[in-house]
């Protein structure tokens, strides 16, 4: 089983968080998403992104896509609950903060505006982090309930993205007073076999998003 | 057998997405108490069921509330998991499956929009656009279902699938489109598609579920000509 991934792609990672909190063993392949490699465009000859998951020489793209597949395909330590209005949740909560038209989380948004536009749109993003905290996660330890589950590794960019692209960007979205609950499951989710050893390195992605951020506010 | 009050939908009568619900209740013969919702007015229980989107449609059951139609559909197949069942069985045709409805929603329903809410020139791009988008969702259907159609078999019936449900919920519309709209979508581009929704169209299920033709075109053409409203 092949992974094809594009380090720091939050996305990708989810992929890999479900693989490990599996025990699945699988290759993982680097794309040069400025230089796609002829494997990938056969892959995933739609959207030409990662992550894209090869089983069985059968490709399958989109990461919420794979995560349902992986679950289905690999029953043990499941990552969706048994009841399916308690699926329903999960999958509804997954979805949220997903931009609609990329494979981003809609926060990125933040990243790459500016001025008047920016403080508007970091107001939204606080408001989307509000209701998550508040009517997904609640009391409960993770997104799924006792165990983390599909819901905490789709919003796994809260914990290993949100604070780097903040700092990138000038803001502080997730203030650790406003948000106690979501700090909480940041450090348990970071926490967890499977995912401690694969988060991106912190000092890195901050290199990355700044360039980033440079290219943005200079074009 | 579920007490009529026990489900509940909360829609509009234009909206797809609604009627993707009600195929998908009628399909799996589950009764529902449907309540209609004026937008522009939304009750008090839509808000306090969909206080997130404050959207329809949303499905009650037993007192819990799901929106969001594709979570909602995953929904009704797992809680009323008889045949006719929505979704293959297999997990790689379920995955399939649930991209191109992705796909369907994300990339090929706002391109129609764009022709919608346009006009003249920009209109005949849009158009065009729209077709190319619907020549990669075409190819996509018929690479990916060998039937080159993911009507599934159920016994001797085809019956309506996920993906039918999906994009039968509005492409059947597509007369009411074109009326409303003052545009013909020429079928000789993406001749397997249309095909495809002709043949849905005749199904007695969507024929009955579809909303009505000359309401739908007036109401079209309010919502496109007062994008505001």
């Amino acid at each position: 089983m092949d992974r094809s991934g594009a380090w720091p792609s939050a996305f990708c990672y989810r992929v890999l968080w479900a693989l490990n909190l599996k025990s699945l063993k699988y290759e993982y392949l680097e794309e040069d998403l400025a230089n796609k490699t002829d494997l990938l465009l056969q892959y995933n000859p739609v959207y030409k992104k990662v992550p894209v998951l090869v089983h069985g020489g059968k490709p399958i793209s989109e990461s919420l896509v794979i995560l349902e597949y992986i679950e289905e395909t690999w029953p043990q330590n499941p990552l969706l609950p048994q009841d399916p209005y308690d699926r329903a949740m999960a999958r509804f909560w997954a979805k949220f903060g997903d931009d609609k038209d990329s494979e981003e989380p809609s926060f990125m948004a933040i990243f790459i505006i500016v001025g008047e536009e920016q403080e508007k749109a970091a107001k939204e993003a606080k408001e989307q982090l509000k209701i998550l905290e508040e009517q997904a996660l609640g009391e409960k330890k993770f997104f799924c309930g006792n165990r983390i589950g599909l819901t905490d590794i789709a919003l796994g960019w809260i914990a290993g993205w949100l604070d780097v692209i903040e700092e990138a960007a000038g803001l502080n979205l997730l203030e650790a007073e406003s948000f106690l609950r979501l700090h909480a499951w940041i450090q348990r989710f970071k926490e967890v076999p499977g995912i401690k050893e694969q988060l991106p390195d912190r000092h890195e992605m901050l290199i990355y998003y700044k360039q980033k951020r440079e290219m943005f506010i200079a074009s | 057998m579920e007490k009529q009050s026990e489900v509940v939908l909360f829609g509009t009568w234009s909206s797809s997405y609604c009627t993707r619900m009600k195929l998908a209740l009628k399909l799996k013969g589950i009764p529902y108490e449907y309540v209609e919702e004026d937008l522009s007015n939304k009750s008090h229980l839509l808000i306090h069921y969909n206080p997130v989107h404050k959207k329809v449609p949303v499905l009650l059951h037993n007192g819990k509330a799901i929106a969001e139609s594709l979570v909602i559909l995953e929904y009704i197949d797992e809680q009323w998991n008889h045949a006719p069942k929505l979704l293959p069985e297999d997990p790689y045709e379920r995955a399939k499956v649930r991209f191109w409805a992705n796909f369907y929603d994300q990339k090929y329903k706002p391109s129609t929009y764009r022709f919608m809410t346009s006009k003249g020139k920009e209109q005949e791009i849009a158009i065009e656009d729209s077709y190319e988008v619907l020549k990669v969702f075409e190819e996509g259907i018929e690479k990916n279902f060998p039937r080159k159609s993911p009507l599934i078999l159920n016994g001797d019936m085809f019956t309506l699938g996920f993906l039918d449900i999906v994009v039968g919920s509005s492409a059947c519309n597509y007369k009411a489109v074109n009326e409303a709209v003052g545009v013909a979508q020429d079928p000789k581009k993406n001749p397997a598609f249309w095909s495809w929704m002709i043949a849905m169209k005749e199904c007695p299920l969507m024929k009955e579920t579809l909303p009505p033709h000359d309401r739908l075109v007036a109401k079209i053409r309010s919502i496109f000509s007062h994008p505001s409203a």
